[in-house]
């Protein structure tokens, strides 16, 4: 290779470096902002109008799996790199990073404590820091409610109107009483609820302390929310009343088509996956009160890495996505609940029923659901402790130990994700 | 003529061009190998000896403790016994079988290369497909599987609840992508084996049976080492498999009780779901050394095979 030959690929060699390395902005003034999200969170059509009021900015958003995303969400952070201006934390996560809170910007310093009551006060805390940091605007949420089938029901002699079967179950104790009845006379091959795991997780949701004390210390052991709940779920199993099935496996998935299941604690959003799964009984579906009344699965956050490089963009960027303006918009696009409390008075929200689910009113169920939640402090593994719980659980279920055997290797292996 | 000045530089660009091109030529593969292979397996090592977690910003060096801990560790024996007992349970029958198939693809059939091609087909579809229309076989309430059971008048099995019957039937998913590759690199190898040994053997009134045992096999000999080798290999990083069989739960512990956890799914439930990395890394290098002593072991028992 000649000279001149040489020096023009090293020129075009360094010129591609540079133009990667350069990455975000480019050379007119223009900025583009990076989101990194997982499944659809209905911006799409919002960014395009942020994009027309903001002319030097441009949107990129990319989206990946759920439990991808959240895990190369924790290698760019460890790293130091790679993560995009905006990244996207489900709930279920959003206590592990909130433990490491210099990895993000805190909001506080971008005039977050004159929005705090946009949310729902236990969405605004949950994405709180120790050192009082917020990292993470809320977008949505799952509230909780109890879809049952009225035809099992029927057959079953259970009253079917939304209205009574609430009234039937004020409590979870309620709740087990009325599977012991379906159970007396049940069509076979259905079970009272799907298992008994998502059940467990519905009754510890709504208890005062969960798996942590505010100091971070697990108190799984030691607390009697946890081990009542856990006793009481296991009896309704003795009882005959689980269909056994392990939440969003596809065995969870064919129970649905196959009538498995009279009842199952839903979320907002898992009420499309229903009628995916369930399509040949429209309108035998109907939703009532999830037992004790308040509620949540699900639900996101919109975050800022400390690493990004134009973190008032980015602030500038969620703090407008996040808006209750944008959030109906999202809502009536795509049906996701929004976490912001003004939203819940709109009629778009407030008056939504569902023909599926027998016209339901879901707007109202699932709002009160999340307005009667009282928040409940959630440490850094509070989701691979509900994991073990839930194999505890299973195994209880599945015939290979008894309540207090999984309970204690249960103990041992939160015992090894405290280390 | 030329001077005889430069006659030794000739002499030793010549030497250079005959002694150092095929180094250079070979040193696309191990730059590309010593970036993307034997870096991560170093830093790999370093990292095994520290107590680096995602989770937390720093890190640092605890020697042998990662090691230490792995020892008493009964998720990672449990693991251990899960891998052994799947890879006896999937490698034994499969290379048996693949034997007896290309014993029978070796001889004079119709259609003798679509049958010869028809063995690979398994082992070209997506490992993931394969797995998820396995877990749905073995479904606990509407298996095909079970279906066939109570068919027949027996109890239905929950295949992902037991210890063994969940690892036969993830044995059976490896068993059916790898029987036909097998299956071919013993045909290839019968092929090279002369037809008079055989001819020979018949005219001594040797009968099939004893032809196979006392000609095929023996000749087959370095062939089942290297099948042997290699199963061994695969068998002992088995993650896909375990990891797809409980599809959609999210957390790969390999069921209630981790009954069919691997080694390579505790690794990766360590590292990615834990973020345990200085742990996982240790899990690592001990599967990697587990894996060069089965081999040894592997080829020392093989090599046992009689020579004719």
């Amino acid at each position: 290779m000649s000279a001149a030959k040489l020096r023009l690929l090293a020129g075009v060699l360094a010129a591609g470096v540079l133009a990667a390395g350069c990455g975000g902005s480019s050379g007119d003034g223009h900025i583009t902002l990076t989101l990194n999200l997982f499944g659809n969170m209905g911006f799409k059509e919002l960014y395009a109008k942020y994009e027309a009021a903001h002319p030097n900015i441009k949107i990129v958003e990319r989206t990946s799996a759920y439990n991808d995303h959240h895990r190369n969400l924790a290698a760019h952070l460890a790293t130091g790199s790679g993560a995009a201006d905006v990244e996207g934390i489900d709930t279920g996560f959003i206590a592990q990073f909130r433990a490491q809170p210099e990895r993000f910007v805190d909001l506080r310093k971008h005039g977050a404590d004159g929005l705090k009551d946009r949310w729902l006060p236990w969405k605004w805390q949950a994405s709180v820091a120790k050192n009082g940091a917020q990292i993470g605007y809320g977008t949505d949420v799952g509230g909780l409610a109890m879809c049952y089938r009225r035809d099992l029901f029927e057959k079953a002699g259970l009253p079917t109107k939304r209205d009574e079967v609430s009234k039937l179950w004020p409590d979870w104790a309620s709740y087990f009483e009325a599977g012991k009845k379906y159970t007396a006379n049940k069509p076979a091959g259905a079970g009272f609820f799907d298992g008994a795991a998502q059940i467990f997780n519905a009754m510890i949701g709504q208890a005062e302390t969960g798996y942590y004390d505010t100091s971070d210390q697990v108190i799984v052991a030691s607390n009697p929310a946890v081990r009542s709940a856990y006793d009481e779920v296991l009896k309704a199993v003795a009882d005959g009343e689980s269909a056994k099935l392990v939440g969003s496996s596809p065995a969870w998935n064919t129970g649905f088509a196959k009538s498995q299941f009279a009842t199952v604690a839903c979320p907002a959003w898992m009420l499309a996956k229903i009628q995916d799964q369930a399509k040949a009984f429209a309108g035998k579906w109907d939703i009532a009160a999830i037992p004790g009344g308040g509620g949540n699965w699900g639900g996101s956050y919109l975050t800022v890495p400390a690493q990004s490089k134009h973190v008032k963009e980015a602030v500038d960027l969620i703090t407008w996505l996040t808006a209750p303006e944008q959030q109906i918009e999202v809502f009536k696009a795509h049906g996701i609940l929004p976490s912001t409390v003004a939203t819940y008075e709109k009629p778009e929200v407030k008056d939504l029923k569902n023909a599926f689910f027998n016209d339901a009113p879901v707007g109202q169920i699932f709002t009160t659901a999340a307005l009667n939640l009282k928040p409940q402090y959630q440490g850094p593994r509070a989701g691979d402790i509900q994991t073990a719980i839930r194999d505890a659980i299973n195994r209880v279920e599945e015939g290979k130990q008894d309540g207090q055997q999984a309970w204690d290797q249960m103990l041992k292996d939160v015992e090894r994700i405290e280390k | 003529m030329t001077p005889a000045r430069s006659k030794p530089r000739r002499r030793w660009a010549y030497q250079l061009d005959v002694k150092g091109s095929p180094y250079l030529y070979i040193a696309p593969f191990f730059l590309l190998f010593g970036a993307v292979g034997m870096f991560p397996l170093l830093y790999t090592a370093y990292v095994s000896l520290t107590d680096w977690s995602l989770l937390e910003p720093t890190r640092q060096w605890v020697g042998l403790a990662n090691y230490a801990e792995l020892l008493t560790d009964d998720y990672f024996w449990n693991a251990l016994f899960n891998t052994v007992s799947i890879w006896l349970l999937s490698t034994v029958p499969q290379l048996l079988a693949a034997l007896f198939i290309a014993h029978m693809l070796n001889r004079s059939l119709h259609a003798r290369t679509f049958f010869r091609m028809g063995v690979l087909l398994p082992n070209v579809t997506s490992i993931v497909a394969v797995t998820i229309i396995f877990a749905q076989l073995f479904g606990r309430d509407f298996g095909m599987v079970n279906w066939v059971l109570e068919l027949v008048g027996l109890e239905p099995v929950d295949w992902q609840a037991g210890t063994l019957s969940s690892h036969i039937a993830i044995s059976l998913i490896v068993i059916w992508r790898w029987t036909g590759y097998n299956a071919l690199i013993y045909l290839a190898a019968m092929q090279t084996i002369p037809e008079h040994l055989y001819e020979a053997a018949t005219l001594d009134g040797a009968r099939q049976f004893t032809q196979f045992r006392k000609i095929t096999i023996p000749m087959l000999r370095p062939t089942i080492i290297f099948t042997a080798v290699v199963s061994t290999i695969g068998g002992f990083q088995i993650i896909a498999e375990p990891l797809l069989f409980q599809a959609g739960t999210g957390n790969p512990t390999g069921g209630s009780d981790r009954q069919f956890q691997t080694v390579g799914l505790y690794l990766y439930e360590q590292g990615f779901g834990l973020y345990k990395f200085g742990y996982a890394s240790a899990i690592a290098w001990t599967l990697c050394l587990i894996i060069v002593v089965m081999a040894l072991v592997n080829y020392s028992v093989t090599r046992r095979i009689r020579r004719s």
